[in-house]
């Protein structure tokens, strides 16, 4: 059988993606420093230890800030692109839409110290603001790509009927256009505050002196006796941000299902 | 007068409005991506003497980049762990695109899509560190291997070395390989692979004959989209990476926070991205035919 050794490698392969997840709640449990087998036994002190810890709070306030000024920046930018990509032509669109997409395929470290210099040389400190600044550039694909199948998957000629009914075309985009993408932009807003809290090397190069929460774990883990609180830490982020992604997906489906259209969770 | 008419009916052509409505992003992209990169390329040419930056045009840098045989080594690593990680990652990914877009029913695709992608939006930096507690030396790995009298020692090419970064990136970017595949394979007609059946193919034949030809616009896709990024990667080589594992990004990360040298620093950026464009773009010449035959 040919897909039955095909499904075995499928869910082998999905062990494959899962262990090191799988592996966070179970040390981030025990009740011992070293994080190896065999385990010690139960303690909630690493969860607690979180409570007590003032530096994680800033850094997890900052990384809040951050993630949601850029999701509703992103999300903006992406309304914009998205909607003239599927409603319009114009001369160089796909030269434009590729260059707005390219920050998807470049290097992280490459826009991250192209922007460090750029901020250096204008004489700039550095801070929440320049994070916010390099994770709108790398959500703003991410959003687009979200909303593009929202904006393609439009019925233009209900656009046209509000139109011709007298409406103006402000409140046809407000009254029709809106609520049909709404899922998306929904989809949109959870995506890219989810990449912006885990970013890293780009936070790490324009934070300046207040950490994100990535940084602030990349410096803990440089210290062995700290490592069973990430690892809880971990386990919160985890379990947060399945969550967030559960949602988004239950809004990219609705959306699928209003605009008419059928899901195969492909691009058919 | 006539200018405002022109103007009046530019502005209800459809290029227009979408000119307009492109704009904000298109800007902010030229500010914050374009202007940023042509700055690095012009400070690659630069140098710096102690804190003041030097801006006669020179090509020291570069000279250095290639005469200094760190760099060259950092660089060959990058391209050979970047092209192992691909090369890996791609050939098990192929299978399980091909089982969820073959095998599994059209309802529960989006689920195991799902499934697939969720591992990806989980804490990169955490994720890292967990591979090195699975393939360290008191390791998951290792203490289960040892438990179950498998060996003897603890394995000890498995972390701190080139492997290590391997293993790690695989399975980072899995999902980037494997949706566009997945997504090339939805789009074969199925009735292209009946007819090849009916005209006496095997089932091996047919895969190799139609199914592969038509699925490779995905396979390159993926790979680039796997090649390109691992390249720049910083956090893998530096946690479970050891000396022997280290790629370019740390060596430009030092460059410009620890040895403040930004124009040398800029120099192997703007190298690194060109060797890999070259060798991006000689990939997608060599599998020029197959992306022909999509159009």
């Amino acid at each position: 059988m040919k897909g039955g050794w095909l499904k075995i490698y499928a869910l082998a392969y999905l062990l494959f993606l899962y262990a090191p997840i799988a592996l966070l709640p179970v040390f981030a449990f025990n009740d011992g420093t070293i994080i190896a087998f065999p385990l010690r036994g139960f303690t909630l002190e690493w969860f607690a230890e979180l409570g007590r810890i003032e530096a994680l709070h800033g850094a997890v306030l900052n990384s809040l800030v951050i993630a949601v000024s850029t999701a509703v920046l992103a999300t903006v930018l992406g309304i914009c692109a998205a909607r003239s990509a599927a409603r319009y032509d114009y001369p160089g669109k796909r030269g434009v839409m590729g260059f707005i997409m390219l920050p998807l395929v470049l290097p992280e470290i490459i826009v991250a110290v192209s922007l460090l210099v750029v901020l250096l040389q204008l004489g700039l400190s550095l801070g929440a603001w320049s994070v916010i600044l390099g994770h709108v550039l790398i959500c703003t694909p991410f959003s687009i790509a979200i909303l593009n199948s929202a904006f393609q998957n439009l019925d233009r000629s209900l656009e046209e009927a509000a139109v011709d009914l007298g409406e103006t075309p402000w409140s046809t985009f407000r009254l029709i256009t809106l609520p049909l993408v709404m899922p998306g932009i929904i989809s949109s807003l959870l995506i890219s505050f989810t990449i912006s809290l885990d970013e890293f090397i780009i936070a790490f190069f324009l934070t300046g002196a207040e950490p994100t929460l990535p940084v602030y774990l990349w410096g803990q883990l440089r210290f062995p006796q700290k490592i069973p609180v990430v690892m809880a830490l971990g386990t919160i982020l985890v379990a947060l941000s399945i969550l967030l992604l559960t949602t988004a997906e239950y809004f990219r489906r609705r959306g699928v299902a209003r605009a008419g259209g059928k899901d195969t969770g492909g691009f058919l | 007068m006539r200018l405002a008419q022109k103007i009046g009916r530019m502005r209800r052509t459809d290029a227009a409005s979408g000119i307009l409505l492109v704009s904000p992003t298109a800007l902010y992209a030229i500010l914050l991506l374009a202007a940023p990169l042509a700055t690095i390329f012009a400070f690659s040419f630069w140098t710096q003497d102690y804190l003041t930056i030097d801006r006669s045009w020179t090509l020291a840098n570069y000279r250095t980049a290639i005469s200094e045989p760190i760099y060259g080594q950092l660089m060959l690593r990058s391209l050979w762990i970047s092209g192992a990680v691909t090369a890996s990652t791609v050939v098990l990914a192929f299978p399980i695109a091909y089982f969820v877009s073959f095998h599994v029913p059209p309802a529960r695709k989006s689920l195991w899509i799902f499934l697939i992608t969720i591992p990806f939006w989980t804490s990169y930096l955490i994720r890292v560190f967990l591979w090195k507690v699975i393939l360290g030396y008191n390791g998951v790995l290792n203490s289960t291997l040892l438990g179950l009298g498998i060996i003897d020692a603890p394995l000890t090419f498995i972390l701190y070395n080139a492997n290590a970064v391997v293993i790690t990136l695989a399975h980072a970017f899995a999902p980037f390989a494997i949706l566009p595949i997945f997504v090339a394979l939805e789009k074969i007609d199925r009735a292209l692979l009946e007819a090849s059946r009916d005209l006496g193919e095997t089932r091996v034949t047919t895969f190799l004959r139609v199914t592969l030809p038509l699925a490779m616009p995905g396979v390159v896709a993926a790979v680039l989209i796997v090649f390109i990024p691992t390249i720049g990667d910083y956090v893998t080589p530096r946690l479970v990476g050891g000396p022997d594992g280290l790629m370019i990004a740390n060596m430009i990360q030092t460059q410009f926070l620890q040895l403040n040298n930004a124009p040398m620093g800029a120099t192997l950026a703007v190298l690194a991205m060109f060797i890999v464009t070259l060798v991006a773009l000689i990939f997608v010449g060599l599998n020029r035919r197959f992306l022909r035959r999509q159009q």
